[in-house]
């Protein structure tokens, strides 16, 4: 016992770590600039496991070590159980009156005598839920067997949820997938946007079904004053094929609500605009067209971040950073700002570049962020030719021949989470089984009980006594449930003209 | 979605800070009720003194034995006893009632006015819980005097309604679509019942501790003979940590299958997660330490109140500076 307490307290401490530093589990960006940022203590947290708590050599070994001491303390105490189970109640002690609770009772003289007596007071135990075993002039009793098996039970149910844990850390794998209104996505590998598969996953693992966004709709809270504009309710419809040549169907996703398909539940975790954009270059050809997604900045008015890169554009590639409004106005300071988070007046605002996008060296580039190094300014509120200003349906001529950009229209864009988690049932099952079981374990109470009978003067001596095992809560009602039924089966004598004090 | 009603926002705004005032009231009347303890104490046993102490004391009260001016003042099962007259406890506790009246007039109020759950933000949450902490405290002194705890408990909730009102003041809203799940209004009334029990069994351990030294070093004077024996109050602490271990397991269930509804993941070590976990495991390793010898007494006493104080910093620090996904950040 004295090694699951300093096991368990130690855990305790072992998982504080992990909410105090960044873990590479929720973003190994965050861990990178973390260490960047305090290069003398960073690089020695690192070697100490601090970004990786929870799957670091000494947190696993703590969890492990106290499984192994749950499994070896209470593996025996479970056998020890079973044979107790199958063994009569423990034998009637000599002296009554020394236990902690204790009674008498004299019948009067036409009362049973002290084998019927018995054979009553066995029936009463027995309907309080005790085992009992009549022997010579005693009754042995005994009852709350099941709370030791809850505790064996709720030991054994934790490790169900360590074990079914990392199951699921085996088979199970997550992605994420940024789809556009009236854009689809197959459930395979290369149609993730980003993808975290479990240790044992394979390829042919991926159920091969299909998902559609039909239509994004969000619902603001247009009545409160004081949270006018907060988004109330996002509802994603979505048409859904769940495998090659079966029939498509429709569903919906909110937030607490996913979708599931074929054992894999999608998630809506965020959301945005789409302005449709096309781009055509200084050659006259349609270099870019399509949607392009933004990144909300602010959350109450959905003012959005547009990167666009063309690096098909002839005969340089070209290159757009700046807003989108949703519902844009502009105070007489002349700067546009977005003053709802629904698009009443969508406007975009864009900087452009001509030049080097720096693609070309193969480098790995964030989508969302516009290298300007090797580009020349075209566009911009500091410079002569101004900002780009377009609302729905505007076109743009570039300075000096360099094309055109124009603003077609918009749509919403939803940010999908995919889990996939065969083992989460498990867990799920074995968490119950655990909160039931302790339950069980805390609150069943273990008693023995012993009836003796005697014959004193013609009359039956009744003398009973109480014991509990463990928690001695409550033993004293249990006394006196007992003495009360005991009075409504026999003649008891009251106890003012008996000598029972 | 029904629009708020601001109207009535507004009055549980002011009922909330009406109900802090009368808090404030009651809590003077408890230590003052503390205050004046050896006082009470002493006029009892001056009449004790013209009384036969035989007829007072019953064959299952309080022993006999005892030299008469030494005697037990209150039962150790916490059960009323006629014995001492403390009229400013009395006086804090028909208050109590009354600032519980109005703290729930405002809580109610407010959950109307949005037609939800209130708890949705930490300004309804603390008050929330404050009102639970007092509702349990107020049925728990129906059966048991537990009014030696009073000046704890009215103190807890007034910090708690002050901190609300000052430190993070909320006017009634709808709730982010991330709330809005029946699993998460399970997982948090739970919790906050937890809690309640927790805080009470938290001032048992800090009294028992204090009282363990008064009992060691001789006769015990002033308010810590209106306490309960040290034993008696591990005893009931340890009762009724078992129940609010129950109701936290629960919690870390209700929470995880929120969680899986929401995020697709159960759990993913998030700080919210991670300090709901080890409030778990502290309190596990107080009920393993009352079964493990040389843990019990001052050792497990010890335990509850680490447990309880890793409670206070999940609700107050953790809720604040770090990083998770229960802020909801990004939706
Ligand atoms: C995974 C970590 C563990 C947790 C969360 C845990 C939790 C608990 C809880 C809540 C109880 C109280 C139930 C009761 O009083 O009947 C308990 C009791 C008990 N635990 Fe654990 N336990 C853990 C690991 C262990 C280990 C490793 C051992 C083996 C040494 C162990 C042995 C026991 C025993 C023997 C009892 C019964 C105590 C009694 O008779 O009152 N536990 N445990």
């Amino acid at each position: 016992m004295r090694t699951a307490l300093m096991l368990l307290l130690l855990l305790a401490v072992a998982a504080v770590p992990g909410s105090l530093f960044p873990q590479r589990r929720a973003g190994a960006d965050v861990v990178e600039t973390w260490i960047d940022d305090n290069p003398t203590i960073g690089p020695i947290l690192d070697f100490l496991g601090m970004f990786d708590v929870y799957s670091s050599v000494w947190f696993s070994a703590i969890y492990l070590l106290l499984f192994v001491s749950l499994v070896g303390c209470l593996w025996p105490r479970g056998k020890q159980h079973f044979k107790t189970l199958r063994q009569p109640p423990a034998r009637t002690p000599r002296n009554l009156k020394r236990l902690p609770e204790y009674g008498q009772l004299i019948l009067e003289s036409n009362g049973p005598t002290p084998e019927e007596a018995l054979v009553d007071a066995e029936k009463l135990l027995k309907k309080s839920g005790y085992r009992t075993e009549l022997r010579d002039g005693s009754v042995g009793a005994e009852r709350g067997y099941v709370r030791e098996i809850g505790n064996i039970l709720f030991h054994f149910g934790l490790l169900g949820v360590i074990v079914f844990m990392g199951i699921g850390g085996l088979y199970k794998y997550e992605g994420q997938k940024i789809i556009v209104e009236g854009q689809g996505f197959t459930n395979n590998l290369v149609s993730y946007d980003s993808f975290t598969p479990g240790t044992a996953f394979s390829e042919e693992r991926l159920a091969p079904f299909g998902i559609q966004l039909e239509d994004f709709d969000v619902v603001f809270d247009r009545d409160s004053e004081t949270h006018f504009g907060q988004a109330l309710d996002y509802t994603a419809t979505m048409q859904v094929t769940p495998g090659p040549g079966e029939e498509t169907y429709q569903d919906t996703i909110k937030v607490n609500d996913p979708l599931t398909v074929d054992g894999v539940r999608v998630f809506l975790v965020g959301n945005g605009y789409a302005p449709n954009i096309t781009v055509t270059d200084g050659e006259g050809d349609v270099a870019y067209s399509g949607p392009v997604i933004a990144q909300i900045q602010d959350p109450n008015t959905n003012s959005s971040l547009v990167v666009l890169k063309v690096p098909d554009a002839q005969p340089e590639q070209l290159g757009f950073v700046g807003l989108f409004l949703p519902t844009s106005y502009t105070g007489d300071d002349g700067v546009a700002v977005s003053i709802d988070p629904d698009a009443y007046n969508p406007e975009l605002i864009l900087n452009s570049y001509h030049g080097d996008l720096g693609l070309d060296d193969g480098t790995p580039q964030n989508v969302y962020v516009l290298d300007t190094d090797g580009m020349t300014e075209m566009n911009s509120r500091n410079n002569e030719n101004g900002g780009i200003t377009l609302g729905v349906g505007d076109s743009y001529d570039l300075p000096d021949g360099m094309g055109s950009i124009s603003f077609d229209g918009w749509d919403r864009y939803v940010g999908l989470d995919l889990h996939y988690d065969p083992s989460k049932w498990g867990v799920g099952f074995f968490s119950s089984l655990a909160l039931v079981s302790l339950v069980i374990s805390l609150y069943v109470r273990r008693r023995r009980a012993w009836v003796k009978a005697t014959e004193r003067d013609g009359h039956t001596v009744i003398e009973y006594g109480l014991l509990a095992r463990g928690e001695t809560f409550g033993l004293r009602e249990e006394n006196i449930k007992l003495r009360q039924s005991f009075d409504h089966t026999w003649p008891v004598i009251p106890p003012d003209t008996s000598e029972d004090k | 979605m029904t629009p708020i009603n601001e109207t009535l926002a507004q009055y549980s705004e002011l009922f909330m800070l009406i109900a802090a005032l009368i808090y404030l009231v009651s809590f003077f009347f408890f230590s003052w009720d503390m205050a004046s303890a050896s006082r009470s104490i002493r006029k009892l046993e001056n009449e004790l003194e013209t009384v036969n102490t035989k007829e007072l004391v019953g064959a299952s009260g309080p022993s006999v034995n005892e030299p008469n001016d030494r005697k037990q003042l209150v039962s150790d099962d916490m059960e009323y006893t006629d014995g001492i007259k403390r009229p400013a406890a009395n006086i804090g506790v028909a208050i109590l009632v009354v600032a519980m009246l109005a703290h729930a007039f405002a809580v109610v109020a407010r959950a109307v006015a949005a037609s939800r759950a209130p708890w949705g933000n930490l300004y309804e949450f603390m008050t929330s819980g404050a009102l639970v902490i007092t509702v349990v405290y107020l049925l728990f002194l129906l059966r048991k005097d537990l009014r030696f705890v009073g000046t704890f408990v009215s103190g807890v909730v007034l910090l708690m309604m002050m901190g609300a009102t000052i430190g993070f003041p909320t006017p009634v809203g709808n709730v982010q679509p991330a709330l809005q799940s029946w699993w998460l209004i399970t997982h948090v009334s739970v919790a906050v019942v937890a809690s309640g029990i927790f805080a009470l069994t938290f001032s048992m351990s800090v009294l028992q501790l204090i009282k363990q030294r008064a009992e060691k070093q001789g006769p015990v004077n002033g308010f810590m003979r209106l306490v309960p024996s040290s034993s008696a109050l591990e005893n009931w602490s340890y009762r009724l940590n078992a129940v609010a271990f129950v109701m936290w397991t629960f919690t870390l269930i209700a929470g995880s299958i929120w969680a899986e509804q929401a995020w697709g993941r159960y759990w993913n070590w998030d700080a919210k997660e991670v300090w709901t976990f080890v409030i778990w495991v502290i309190y596990a390793g107080y009920l393993h330490a009352r079964a493990t010898r040389g843990w019990t007494g001052t050792r497990s006493a010890w335990l509850n109140i680490t447990g309880f104080l890793a409670l206070v910093f999940n609700y107050t620090i953790v809720n604040l500076y770090f990083p998770s996904l229960h802020s909801y950040a990004g939706f």
